[in-house]
């Protein structure tokens, strides 16, 4: 099977789908790129990154539509759009953008369905970019699951791979709620064994990459990576977690979490996002509330500072979560011992 | 009224300056020595210079991602700005902004913006400030052609018309929203005229020219101040370079990008002012000299700062805590 | 004085790295030929590496967890008589083993249209009369690992992925054996291939049986593990745990029966069975066939009372500990039938008993 980097898992979703289903639109800033440029190029770009690459020249510019810089009516366009018969995957650049556009999100395509009585489905994809890593500063570095994942009405998926993403996107093309999909700008070019043909992976089950009996840590994106690194060092020491990674926030698999800490007693949970009202929070409420009897330790959080995120190098190094601190936190409860002792 | 020769010899070391900031810049971006996104404003100096040369100190200027112009044309230090974008301790922002987020209140800078529309609102409240507070200052708002379609923007225009604030949205139009023509982005409108019909004058001026530029913003920017009447100019510009550093501009054309530097707003401004005798070629050749001994020591000191202290990491969140 | 490097092991086409899950003799301890010296794991298959030569296990290179390409040095074997300076010496200067099909074209998989459907399937040795290897149910070409490449040493082997399997289309007609035996026809022809030998598991011996029944001039000789077609009795809940199970631990669970070693069933290995049942179609297909298979809590297709009309050689061969289809199946059939019943094995003799399975596939073939 061939090595695919996410980006190319990506843009091979967002292909098979629209060959299968003539309802499917693609849209956003630059999707192709070169519209109205003297060069007449009208396939420059494929999206700032590349992931979207190639689909105009296969479907044209009635399928993969470039848009001005308007953000609002782009997400606005593909929920009336979805709830009229088309397919949308609407484009948001940057994650961080959602500023200027969430209320044609979480205000209209997300309540549509319950508002409307049941009688409403929207099914589009907001596609967007994610995470710190690339230097980009405030405003085009945040993770912000959690500002999607707080509202009822929308799926919000965070996949850590590009086998994952492939099989969760298509997925998402195909499901009939809104769904936002966040891609993790640091990992378009891992590669990872991605079948050629269609798969989807359910919504709400979660990957366990790892299984072992000391520690569980939850954790989502690049910080399953990190957080698998960390488990490779803990087990040099004796120390055997299990990793799980929910692959999305709404629906989110709480069995599996649970059922593992009850066999493991500890639980750590990974966040690239700020840690109020967040991702880990909410995990950590999980198992406060519902699995407290199988705690023999306090649950840890490893997330980034309640600050913006920084552009200076060292600085956001120092701010994203990474696998010495994930290893700290494990070693913190671990050498804790019994509740009582924590 | 005819600009007196030390105000023409300082306005070119300002595009000067610019320029060759935007060169080094461009250059240390590529090599890898200034991490980040970096959009680069060559080509587009006459814009901010002649804007802001009408400006004083309690005018404001807000900018976006295109920003390193704004703020040397608004008097910010171009140490302090090097600094920022290498990501080095005692930066404009400590390290913590970089290119896109520059922002220099002191000389009032409001900020470069990461986020396309979003300093189109933001003028308009420094306006009201200076309204409110009987300031006597304006603000500017930089916008670019692709800008000058969000939403915001156009709500900001609405906002300015109503409240009747002191605010100049200049358009700067090159052509291009990253790498889409603004004839397919716009619709083929009329920039300018899709802001008046919000109930503003609204002007056009040719950007390689810094005279004109000039002209047409004292006019526009003492009517302002004079009425408090918001207003609207459409520069037109060349943007020389990429969108942002490392961008290949497949979608421009070969014989477009052999004639986008032909008209260099800085030889213009040389040729008109030598011809009218009014400055010799040598002082122009002194101030290029100047201006590339500061733009490289400025970087040099820049490369060699320390990078900020990692425990700021968690600072200036918040004013109080 | 020699000294005998331990490497890493290439089973089935598709393996380029593997695993080291366990050490089974000490280190410095003294080990006989065919002796088990060390566990692995690969995407596809776990097994033990066998020593080729007596002697003590001087060094173990890699330690458990790590995981190395095929043809890496894993340790090495001598006599206790040599030099630890020797040792480190021919490990110092050890060059990674080119192991047979290593990037050459055969451990690809190649792909043909044969009935309007893509076929995927591995091609590797040459010569002879093909031997087509017939997955089963759930199954693919790459399962045959630790087949494919023994018998390709002699000669020209396929394995092949039905459709609905692995890399082949997931499209499947009604499911039914009979139709199915005339998809592999229209494959083989695809091939150009007039006569093969065939090997089927399974509902591939099912498949296998059928097309010796319609096309016997085809088929040189017939080698059935543990066959569907020869009696009732199926593991019904095995069958339908399998099309149910949507995780990896429920896939885990419902994989052990069909070893007796369980601990063959790597979270690796189901993994590769959930991947594939997330394929568009691979859930239908699997639905379809099963549908087929079954009457009821029996089986549906009856070949018993035909096997003695095939004029071939043919063996069958059981694991004695076989879970999902009852080796009592194996009892009673027409003398012309060659029976093996091996004795450390479950339904999957072609991984837990592959030697053996390889010898009896030899001599069938041999006898043709
Ligand atoms: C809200 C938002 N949408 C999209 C972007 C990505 N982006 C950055 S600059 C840019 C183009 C802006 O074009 P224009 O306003 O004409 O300014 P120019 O780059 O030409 O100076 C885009 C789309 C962004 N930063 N913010
Ligand atoms: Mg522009």
């Amino acid at each position: 099977m061939a090595k695919k980097s996410m980006r190319t898992a990506i843009n091979e979703a967002i292909r098979l789908e629209m060959r299968r289903d003539p309802t499917v639109i693609l849209m956003g800033e630059d999707v192709a790129g070169g519209q109205g440029g003297s060069a007449d190029v009208t396939d420059a770009f494929g999206g700032v990154l590349g992931v979207t690459k190639g689909l105009y020249t296969e479907f044209g510019p009635s399928r993969v539509i470039d848009t001005p810089i308007i953000e609002s009516a782009i997400m606005g366009t593909a929920a009336g759009a979805a709830v009229s018969g088309l397919r949308p995957i609407a484009e948001l650049m940057f994650s961080d953008f959602i500023g200027v556009c969430y209320d044609q999100i979480f205000n209209q395509a997300a309540k549509f369905r319950y508002m409307f009585g049941g009688k409403a489905q929207t099914p589009m994809v907001m596609r967007s970019m994610t995470g710190a890593g690339l230097r980009a500063a405030a405003q085009h570095s945040q993770s912000l699951h959690a500002l999607f994942t707080m509202v009822p009405g929308l799926k919000v998926v965070v996949p850590s791979g590009a086998y994952d993403a492939k099989g969760l996107l298509i997925e998402a093309i195909r499901d009939n709620d809104p769904v936002i999909f966040l891609e993790h700008k640091a990992m378009y070019d891992l590669e990872e064994e991605v079948p050629d043909e269609a798969y989807t992976i359910p919504f709400g089950e979660a990957n366990v990459l790892r299984e072992g009996k000391d520690v569980t840590i939850v954790a989502l994106a690049r910080m399953v990576r990190f957080s698998m690194e960390a488990a490779a060092n803990l087990s040099k020491l004796g120390i055997e977690v299990t990793v799980i990674d929910p692959r999305t926030t709404s629906p989110l698999d709480t069995d599996t979490i649970l059922e593992s800490v009850a066999e493991t007693g500890r639980l750590v949970v990974v966040d690239e996002a700020n840690p109020r009202c967040s991702f880990a929070t909410d995990v950590a409420a999980l198992v406060a509330d519902q699995g407290f009897k199988y705690l023999k330790a306090p649950i840890k959080l490893v997330t980034a500072p309640h600050a913006p995120v920084p552009f200076a190098p060292n600085l956001e190094d120092a701010y994203i979560p990474n696998a010495a601190k994930i290893e700290a936190a494990v070693l913190s409860i671990v050498a804790a011992g019994g509740r009582n002792a924590a | 009224m005819q600009l007196d020769r030390d105000t023409l010899a300082e306005s070119y070391r300002t595009m000067a300056t610019i320029r060759a900031f935007e060169e080094r810049v461009g250059a240390d971006s590529l090599s890898g020595l200034i991490p980040g996104f970096v959009h680069l404003y060559a080509g587009e100096e006459a814009s901010a210079t002649g804007i802001c040369l009408e400006l004083g100190e309690k005018d404001w200027i807000g900018s976006n991602h295109r920003g390193h112009g704004h703020c040397i044309a608004k008097g910010s230090s171009v140490e302090g700005m090097m600094l920022e974008i290498y990501a080095r301790e005692g930066g404009l922002c400590g390290g913590k902004g970089g290119s896109m987020h520059i922002a220099d209140l002191s000389v009032g800078m409001l900020g470069a913006n990461g986020i396309v529309g979003g300093g189109a609102p933001l003028a308009v409240g420094a306006a009201l400030s200076a309204k409110t507070l009987k300031t006597g200052g304006v603000c500017v708002g930089f916008i670019g052609d692709g800008a000058s379609n969000q939403g915001t923007t156009a709500e900001a225009m609405t906002m300015a018309v109503v409240l009747k604030v002191p605010v100049i949205f200049v358009i700067e139009n090159n052509g291009y929203g990253e790498f889409t023509a603004v004839s397919y982005h716009s619709g083929g409108i009329d920039l300018a005229a899709r802001a008046a019909s919000f109930g503003m004058e609204a002007h056009k001026v040719d950007g390689t020219d810094f005279f004109a530029v000039n002209e047409l913003a004292r006019e526009v920017i003492a009517k302002t101040r004079a009425t408090n009447m918001p207003a609207v100019i459409e520069v037109a510009v060349n943007r020389w370079h990429g969108h942002f550093t490392g961008d290949p501009q497949a979608y421009r054309s070969a014989e477009e990008l052999a004639t986008v530097r032909l008209s260099d707003p800085l030889v213009i401004f040389k040729k008109r002012v030598i011809e009218a005798g009014l400055l010799p070629q040598e002082l122009f050749d002194k101030i290029d000299g100047e201006v590339a001994d500061r733009i490289d020591s400025a970087a040099r000191a820049a490369i060699a700062a320390p990078p900020p202290d990692i425990s700021t990491v968690t600072t200036d969140v918040y004013v109080s805590y | 004085m020699t000294i005998t490097a331990v490497i890493m092991p290439r089973w089935g086409l598709t393996m380029e790295e593997g695993t080291v899950t366990a050490w089974l003799v000490p280190l410095g301890g003294t080990v006989a030929v065919g002796q088990e010296l060390a566990e692995v794991e690969s995407s596809k298959l776990a097994g033990t590496v066998e020593a080729t030569v007596s002697g003590v296990l001087r060094r173990t290179i890699i330690e458990v967890g790590a995981t190395v390409p095929v043809g890496a040095l894993l340790g090495v074997i001598a006599d206790a008589a040599v030099d630890d300076a020797e040792i480190d010496a021919f490990v110092g200067t050890f060059e990674p083993v080119e192991v047979a099909a290593g990037e050459d074209e055969s451990s690809k998989p190649k792909t043909i249209e044969a009935g309007g459907l893509r076929w995927s399937y591995l091609r590797s040795g040459e010569g002879g009369v093909p031997l087509v290897l017939i997955h089963g149910f759930g199954g693919d070409a790459a399962g045959w690992g630790f087949i494919q490449g023994a018998i390709a040493a002699d000669q020209d082997v396929i394995a092949v992925d039905l459709p609905g399997h692995g890399n082949s289309e997931k499209t499947v007609t009604d499911g039914s054996l009979d139709a199915q035996a005339d998809a592999v026809i229209g494959f083989l022809d695809a091939l150009g291939i007039d006569k093969a030998h065939l090997a089927g598991h399974s509902m591939g011996g099912g498949i296998a049986i059928g097309i010796a029944l319609k096309a016997p001039g085809r088929v040189a000789s017939l080698t059935l593990l543990a066959p569907v077609g020869l009696g009732d009795g199926i593991n019904v809940d095995y069958l339908k745990g399998f099309v149910a199970a949507r995780k990896r631990r429920d896939v885990e669970t419902v994989l052990r029966q069909l070893f007796v070693n369980e601990a063959l069933v790597t979270p690796a290995l189901a993994e590769e069975i959930i991947r594939y049942k997330r394929l568009d179609g691979a859930q239908p297909a699997l639905e379809t066939l099963l549908a087929a298979l079954l009457n009821g809590q029996a089986q549906r297709a009856q070949y018993r009372d035909k096997l003695g009309a095939i004029k071939v050689p043919v063996s069958v061969i059981w694991g004695a500990q076989d879970r999902i289809i009852p080796p009592a199946h194996a009892v009673g059939l027409p003398a012309s039938v060659r029976v093996e019943t091996v004795a450390d094995s479950g339904h999957m003799p072609q991984v837990e008993a592959a030697d053996q399975v390889n010898k009896i596939l030899k001599e069938t073939i041999a006898k043709a």
